[in-house]
């Protein structure tokens, strides 16, 4: 077992783990941060997608030794500090960007390291990022809307596909 | 996942020195060997992760125009700051998908060698030198059959050098479900001819289709391969598509590829 110790959602974290542990597990499993959702576990669905010192990464397929002394942020950091739900959250809400919810955290995760990188993508550069997100229930449209409308753009000329 | 031991070097010498332990396996970025592990397909004693070798992350230009890339250095990293070769960028900024490119490195695809990874067309394309803690090795001697490189037991990677062609470029037909390269074809036009590069087709893996890079050398057209042909013997044929498929393939990109980069 290895000590590792890193900065999760702006606080120190720490605790034992072994070699194979991933970072999904940690985030998970000792930290109770269970935001993070393991879909596939392969690397394909993007449930488990957080910031590892900014870049988004899959946390099912980094271990979680090396995270250790890293910043990294999951869903549960997402929320503004007095708890209300961040500009790309709420955009979910409004626009209705889920169903059943199991890959919203990865969705909001990667959305918000899109809009870091490419602050007003087109319609066609949100689908684009949004390939390593798996989605099952709604088919992306009103996720892809919701990112449209956090970005500050026109969400109403989006089409159906 | 059997357990293992990770080991976290700083500097290439102690990396090195720490693959000499038993059962020893680098880790690149972890986006195919952690999945592999998962399955259990592989059970090494020790993981090398390359990660925080800072001396091995990074893209520069060389004394000698050629473009330098880190062994341990991200396929977002080559998208971004592979300016001085845009078809590089550009092919690097089509691997897997976002959270992928965070991860995964140059030197982690060129070890593993997998027959539809798109770096093992880019550096034979572009005839790059892999370069390693113990000598330089020229991409026409380092790729030898699928998921098999002239890399001895515990050889890193540590930089890859690439020539920079006067034009260039890639075109992948992507497997929708894995986005791997169900054919991938890189074309380098240089000053003393043309180089062409086949991904995701040959059951030996990458290889170099010399009947297009004589006709291009001589012609950089589309037209001048409009009648060429590979055989669809030899070709991997899967749910994904027959050999006949992948062959015909490797003709309508070639054709792609010149037709972009001229």
């Amino acid at each position: 077992m290895t000590k590792i110790e890193m900065t999760v959602n702006g606080r120190a974290a720490s605790g034992e783990v072994e070699g194979r542990t991933l970072l999904s597990s940690f985030l998970r499993d000792e930290l109770k941060l269970t935001g993070t959702h393991v879909g596939c576990d392969t690397s394909q669905c993007g449930a488990c997608v957080v910031h590892v010192d900014g870049e988004a990464v899959k946390a099912c397929t980094m271990l979680a030794v090396e995270a250790a002394g890293s910043e990294v942020t999951t869903v549960e950091g997402m929320a503004n500090a007095d708890g209300s739900l961040s500009v790309i959250q709420q955009a979910f809400q409004d626009h209705h960007g889920l169903q059943c919810g199991f890959c919203t955290p990865g969705m909001v995760m990667s959305a918000a390291a899109l809009l870091k990188e490419n602050p007003k993508p087109s319609e066609a550069e949100v689908r684009d990022y949004l390939e390593g997100n798996i989605c099952r229930c709604t088919g992306y449209h009103n996720i892809v809307k919701a990112i449209m409308a956090a970005s500050g753009q026109e969400v109403a000329p989006v089409a159906a596909e | 996942m059997y357990n293992f031991d990770v080991e976290t070097p700083g500097t290439v010498a102690d990396a090195v020195a720490a693959m000499g332990r038993d059962e020893a396996q680098a880790l690149g970025g972890g986006q195919t060997l952690i999945p592999t592990l998962k399955q259990r397909l592989a059970s090494p004693s020790v993981l090398v992760s390359l990660s925080r070798v800072a001396e091995m992350k990074g893209v520069c230009t060389g004394d000698d125009g050629r473009l330098c890339v880190g062994g341990a250095t991200t396929h977002a990293t080559v998208a971004r700051e592979a300016t001085q070769y845009p078809a590089l960028a550009a092919m690097a900024s089509h691997i897997g998908d976002p959270a992928v490119r965070n991860r995964g490195t140059i030197g982690g695809s060129l070890a593993n060698n997998d027959p539809s990874a798109c770096y093992p067309a880019a550096v034979l394309g572009s005839g790059a030198t892999i370069v390693t803690n113990t000598r330089e090795i020229a991409a026409d001697d380092y790729f030898q059959g699928m998921f098999s490189t002239a890399l001895e037991e515990g050889e890193l990677i540590t930089e890859v050098r690439f020539p920079i062609p006067e034009v260039a470029n890639y075109q992948k037909f992507v497997q929708p479900a894995s986005r791997f390269a169900l054919v991938g074809v890189f074309v380098a036009k240089f000053a003393d001819g043309v180089r062409v590069a086949v991904t995701g087709a040959s059951e030996d893996g990458v290889f170099r289709w010399s009947e297009a890079e004589a006709a291009l050398s001589s012609e950089f057209s589309a037209s001048a391969v409009g009648g060429l042909a590979v055989s669809g013997d030899g070709m991997i044929s899967d749910l994904h598509g027959t050999g006949a498929y992948r062959a015909h393939l490797v003709g309508v990109m070639t054709k792609r590829a010149v037709e972009a980069a001229a």
